[in-house]
C-alpha cells in the first residue's frame, strides 16, 4: 500500500516545529508500523535527509519506549496496542496518516516524535515504591494473600510507563499511572505499611512536575495499551481521602 | 595463560558461606567514601545499584533508555527459578545445581552454580518483600509452573510478565534510593569507553545521547550488567538498544571474553514475515507445557492444520524424546525445528516454521482455562499475524535469544581487569553452554542482590577511596577517541545505511555461525566479516551532526562493535571442536544427530584476549574440574 505521512519535524527542545509531510510506498500489510518508518528513514538517509527520530526499544509492547500520537490517538487506532505492536493491516492504501509526539506540559519534545518523560522517573521517586532493603526479609509464603488481591494488584501494575494515558488526558493528567503504582501497593499487605504516605507524595509530586487534576473524561483508560482501568483512579482517591489527615502527619 | 576462577574449596554447600567468611568488609563510615559506578539498568544492574546505595555507597547508575525501568529484562515473560520445593515434588538446591550444570551441558562452574541454586530461594522472598505480584492459589499461597528442562515445577511466574513485575521490583528499589540520594541515574548515556588507571578500572567515557555531550566519570569500580550481545544476528529477540558495545569496549581495554560462541536460539519465536523484518517476538516456552508441537508427516503439505488428520502429524518432540517431550531443553527443541524445515516439512511463509498446537489442551481444561494461562501471549500473536490461536494452531520458528558466553569473572564476578566487574547476561559464568528457562532472572537479580555487595567490599576493602579524578590524564585520553571514533563515523559519508550493514551482517551470522555450524561455514564467515567491516568504514552513511540526539549514530557505533565481535564468536565457534549446547558442530554428532562432546579436549572456559585491530586475539584456558558431579552425556530421552 501508499501511504501519505505528516510528521511533526522539530531540531531541538528550543525549536519551532512543523508537520512534514512524506510519502511511503509500497508498504507491507505484516510490516508494524515502526517497520514502516523504519523503511521511510531508511529513504530519507539515502536522500541525504535526517530521519525521523523516535523512541522505541523492545518492540514487543512491553518496554514503554515507543510514544507517537497517531491521527490523534496516543499509540494509534488500535485498542489495547502499543506504536511497536500495531500493525500495518489496521490502515489502507491512500491514508493519510499524523505522526506526532506525546503532547503534555511535563513531556517536553527532544527531537521530533522523542519527548523527555524524566517526570514520570520523578513521580516513582516521590514514594512508588515499598522501602524495605535487600536481605532479612521472610519466607515468601509467610506472606498470605487472598488470589484475587494478587489477581487486582497484578492488574494495575500491568502498566508499561508508557505516559499514553498523560498524552491523550485533556487536562495532561497522570492519575491512571500514579493510581496504577499506588493501586496496585495498596491492594498487598507488603504496601499497606507506607500506604498513606505514598499517595500522599505521589501526589504533591503530581502537581510539582506540572501534570494536571483528573475530571474524568476517561480518555486515558481508552488510550492505555495494557488497559489500565480507572477504577484504580477511584481507588486513588480513597485512598488520598483515607491518607490526607495521616498521610501529611507522617511526611513531616 | 591457565586462568583460575578462584572457585573457594571444600565441600560443595559450604563453598559460598566459607568464602564470604574470609571476604574483607567496608565499615559504614567508609562505605560513603567508595564512588560505584554501574552500567545497565536491568535486573542485574538495578538490583546492584539499589543493594549498594542501601548499603552506603554512592552509586552512579548508567542506561542507554530513558528510564531505567525500560532495560530489556523487561521482555522476559515465563517465570523465575528457585529451589523452593513449595510443590513438594522432590525439588531441591542439590537438585537446581545439578538441571543448571546439566542443562548447560557440563560447561559450567560448579561452585558458581551451587552458589546460584542456594541464592534463589532468597530472591523470591526478597521479590514478594518489594509486592512482586506472583501469582497465587486460592489459599494465598504462590504458585509454581513447570518449564523446560526440569522435572519438577519450580518456576514462579506473574502472568507472562514476570520479567517486567521483576525489573519494577528492582526499578523502585533503584527509585528509592535515587531519591535518598544514594544513586545518581544518568538515563539515555551510553558508556563508550572503559577507563583504566594502572591497570585498574576507575572509570568510564559516555556520551549524553540527548546533547551529544562525551564525558568521563571517574569511580572507585566499575560494574558492567549491560546484557546480551545476541543482536550480532541482527534478526532476534533482544530490544533494538541491545548491543555488544560496553561489554566488547571493555574487552578492547583488556577484559577477556569467555565463550563468545555459546548463543541460545530460543524455540517458540513468532517467525518472519518478510524483508522489512526489525526483530523477532519472542513468546514464552511456559507455552510448551500445553501446546504439542508438530508439523505435517508429508513433506510440503499445503492442507490447512485443522484438515490434517491426526495419524498424519508427526510430533516429533514427542517421538524423539518421550520423557521429556515437548519440554525438551531449548537448543534441543531448537534444533528439531530447524532439521525438520531444513527437510521440508515446514509450514507457514518459506517453510521456515512448525506448529505449536493447543487444541488438545483446550478440550481437556477449556479455553478459558487456557485463557487464563496465556491469554497475553495469545493477544500478541494475533496482534502480529492476525491469526486466532485459540482455533488454529501457532507457528512457532527459533530465533536467537540469550547470549550465554560474555565477559570472564572469577567467583567473586570480578574480570581480570582489577575493579571491574561483570554481572547478569553480561558475564559468561553461570550457564554453560546453554541456559535453561527462567534461570535469566533468577542469575541476574543473584548476581546484583546478593552476590556483587559482598565480593566489591572486598575489593574496595584493599583500595583507597576517591584517589583518582576524572581530570586524570587517562580520562583525557578515553574521551579524545570516543570523540575521534564519533567524527570518524560521521565523516564517512557513504551510500549505505547502518541498518544495511547490520542486516547483512546478521545473513553471515545465521546462516554460517547459527545453529549447525562448520569448519568450512565458520572458516567462511571468517573471510566475509573483516571484508563487511572494511567496507563498512568505507561506505556508511550517517546524516545529522555529533552534538544532537542522533539514533543514526548510536546505532552504527552499535554495529561497528559487532562488526569486530561477530569475528571473535565465529573464532571460538571454529575453535570449539565439539558440540555442547547451543553450540553445535556439524563434525561432531550422534549417529542419531544429538551433540557430541569432547570432555577430554574441551573442558575448559575459552576466554580470548584482545591483541589490537585485525590481530588474531589469544586463547587462554580455563580448565573446567567437576568435584562433585560426574560428567554425563546429556539426555532427555
Amino acid at each position: 500500500m501508499d501511504l501519505t505521512l505528516h510528521v511533526w519535524r522539530q531540531k531541538g527542545p528550543k525549536d519551532k516545529g512543523r508537520l512534514t509531510t512524506y510519502k511511503a510506498t509500497d508498504i507491507s500489510s505484516d510490516m508494524s508500523f515502526l517497520e514502516m518508518l523504519d523503511v521511510v528513514n531508511e529513504g530519507l538517509i539515502k536522500q541525504g535527509i535526517e530521519p525521523i527520530a523516535f523512541d522505541h526499544d523492545c518492540r514487543e509492547g512491553i518496554c514503554g519506549t515507543c510514544s507517537q500520537v497517531i491521527n490523534g490517538d496516543p499509540h494509534g487506532p488500535q485498542a489495547r496496542t502499543t506504536v511497536c505492536q500495531l500493525h500495518m493491516r489496521q490502515f489502507k492504501d491512500g491514508d493519510e496518516i499524523y505522526i506526532e509526539p506525546w503532547r503534555s506540559r511535563a513531556f517536553p519534545v527532544i527531537r521530533d516524535l522523542v519527548v523527555d518523560r524524566s517526570a514520570m522517573d520523578r513521580l516513582m521517586q516521590a514514594g512508588g515504591f515499598v522501602s524495605v532493603k535487600t536481605g532479612g526479609v521472610p519466607d515468601a509464603n509467610t506472606i498470605l494473600i487472598p488470589k484475587d488481591d494478587a489477581e487486582t494488584a497484578m492488574d494495575a501494575a500491568e502498566c508499561i510507563g508508557c505516559g499514553a494515558c498523560v498524552a491523550a488526558c485533556p487536562n495532561g493528567s497522570a492519575m491512571l499511572f500514579v493510581a496504577s503504582k499506588v493501586g496496585q501497593l495498596a491492594k498487598l499487605p507488603q504496601g499497606r505499611a507506607e500506604a498513606a504516605r505514598r499517595v500522599c507524595t505521589m501526589t504533591d509530586a503530581m502537581l510539582e512536575e506540572g501534570f494536571g487534576n483528573c475530571s474524568n473524561h476517561y480518555d486515558c483508560e481508552a488510550a492505555c495499551p495494557k488497559g489500565i482501568s480507572v477504577k484504580f483512579i477511584a481507588q486513588l482517591n480513597r485512598e488520598y481521602f483515607m491518607a490526607l489527615p495521616k498521610g501529611h502527619k507522617e511526611k513531616n | 595463560m591457565i586462568l583460575d576462577g578462584k572457585c573457594p574449596s571444600g565441600p560443595l554447600a559450604n563453598k559460598w558461606d566459607t568464602h564470604r567468611q574470609t571476604l574483607k568488609l567496608v565499615t559504614p563510615a567508609n562505605k560513603r567514601k567508595f564512588k560505584i559506578i554501574v552500567v545497565g539498568t536491568g535486573l542485574a544492574g538495578a538490583s546492584a545499584a539499589a543493594t549498594l546505595g542501601e548499603l552506603g555507597y554512592r552509586v552512579e547508575a548508567f542506561c542507554y533508555q530513558d528510564s531505567p525501568r525500560r532495560a530489556h529484562s523487561i521482555a522476559a515473560q515465563g517465570g523465575i527459578n528457585a529451589a523452593k520445593n513449595y510443590p513438594n515434588d522432590g525439588d531441591s538446591i542439590y537438585r537446581l545445581f545439578y538441571d543448571t550444570i546439566k542443562g548447560g551441558d557440563f560447561r559450567a562452574r560448579e561452585a558458581n552454580v551451587y552458589r546460584l541454586a542456594q541464592i534463589s530461594n532468597a530472591i523470591i522472598d526478597q521479590c514478594v518483600a518489594q509486592g512482586v505480584p506472583f501469582a497465587r492459589d486460592y489459599a494465598g499461597y504462590l504458585e509454581n509452573r513447570s518449564f523446560g528442562g526440569a522435572q519438577v515445577s519450580r518456576t514462579f511466574f506473574a502472568r507472562g510478565q514476570t520479567g517486567q513485575q521483576l525489573l519494577l521490583g528492582a526499578y523502585q528499589a533503584l527509585s528509592c534510593q535515587i531519591a535518598a540520594g544514594s544513586v545518581k541515574a544518568f538515563p539515555r548515556t551510553e558508556m563508550l569507553d572503559l577507563v583504566l588507571v594502572d591497570g585498574q578500572a576507575r572509570g568510564i567515557t559516555v556520551r549524553d545521547l540527548t546533547t551529544g555531550e562525551i564525558r568521563c566519570h571517574a569511580a572507585d569500580a566499575v560494574i558492567l550488567a549491560t546484557g546480551g550481545y545476541v543482536n550480532v544476528f541482527n534478526l532476534s529477540t533482544n530490544a533494538m538498544g541491545c548491543s555488544v558495545t560496553a561489554a566488547w569496549r571493555a574487552h578492547k581495554k583488556g577484559a577477556l571474553f569467555a565463550n563468545p560462541c555459546y548463543t541460545q536460539i530460543h524455540p517458540t519465536c513468532i517467525p518472519v514475515s518478510g524483508d522489512h523484518q526489525s526483530k523477532l517476538t519472542l513468546m514464552s516456552e511456559s507455552l510448551r507445557n500445553d501446546g504439542r508441537i508438530w508439523v505435517p508427516k508429508k513433506s510440503g503439505d499445503t492442507r490447512l492444520p485443522q484438515d490434517i488428520p491426526e495419524t498424519e502429524r508427526d510430533y516429533y518432540l514427542e517421538r524423539k524424546y518421550p520423557s521429556f517431550g515437548n519440554l525438551a531443553p531449548r537448543d534441543i527443541a531448537s534444533r528439531a525445528a530447524k532439521e525438520v524445515c531444513d527437510a521440508g516439512y515446514g509450514v507457514g511463509p518459506g517453510g521456515r516454521g512448525v506448529y505449536l498446537d493447543f487444541g488438545d489442551s483446550i478440550e481437556r481444561l477449556g479455553e478459558d482455562a487456557i485463557r487464563a494461562r496465556y491469554g497475553n501471549l495469545f493477544e500478541m500473536y494475533e496482534r502480529i499475524t492476525d491469526e486466532n490461536a485459540y482455533r488454529q494452531p501457532m507457528r512457532i520458528y527459533p530465533a536467537p535469544h540469550y547470549s550465554m558466553g560474555g565477559l570472564w569473572v572469577d567467583y567473586n564476578l570480578q574480570s581480570n581487569v582489577d575493579g571491574l566487574f561483570v554481572l547478569g547476561e553480561a558475564n559468561f559464568s553461570d550457564h554453560g553452554a546453554n541456559r535453561l528457562g527462567a534461570s535469566a532472572l533468577m542469575q541476574g537479580l543473584a548476581d546484583g542482590y546478593f552476590v556483587i555487595p559482598y565480593t566489591i567490599a572486598d575489593y574496595l576493602a584493599r583500595t583507597t577511596p576517591g584517589t583518582i579524578e576524572d581530570t586524570h590524564e587517562a580520562f583525557r585520553q578515553s574521551r579524545q577517541q570516543v570523540a575521534q571514533q564519533t567524527d570518524r563515523l560521521l565523516s564517512i559519508n557513504g551510500r549505505k545505511t547502518a541498518s544495511e550493514f547490520h542486516r547483512e551482517l546478521g545473513d553471515i551470522m545465521w546462516e554460517q555461525v547459527g545453529m549447525a555450524r562448520s569448519a568450512t561455514r565458520l572458516t567462511e564467515a571468517l573471510k566475509r566479516i573483516p571484508e563487511l567491516r572494511d567496507e563498512f568504514w568505507q561506505n556508511v552513511r550517517i546524516p545529522g551532526s555529533a552534538q544532537q540526539l542522533n539514533q543514526e549514530l548510536e546505532k552504527a557505533g552499535r554495529i561497528a562493535d559487532f562488526l569486530e565481535f561477530g569475528e571473535l564468536l565465529a573464532r571460538d565457534a571454529l575453535n570449539r571442536e565439539e558440540s555442547c549446547g547451543g553450540h553445535f558442530r556439524v563434525e561432531h554428532q550422534t549417529p542419531d544427530g544429538e551433540a557430541l562432546r569432547n570432555d577430554a579436549d574441551f573442558a575448559y572456559v575459552a576466554a580470548w584476549q584482545y591483541k589490537g585491530a585485525d590481530q588474531t586475539p589469544v586463547l587462554h584456558k580455563e580448565p573446567l574440574t567437576f568435584e562433585n558431579i560426574e560428567l554425563a552425556v546429556r539426555s532427555y530421552k
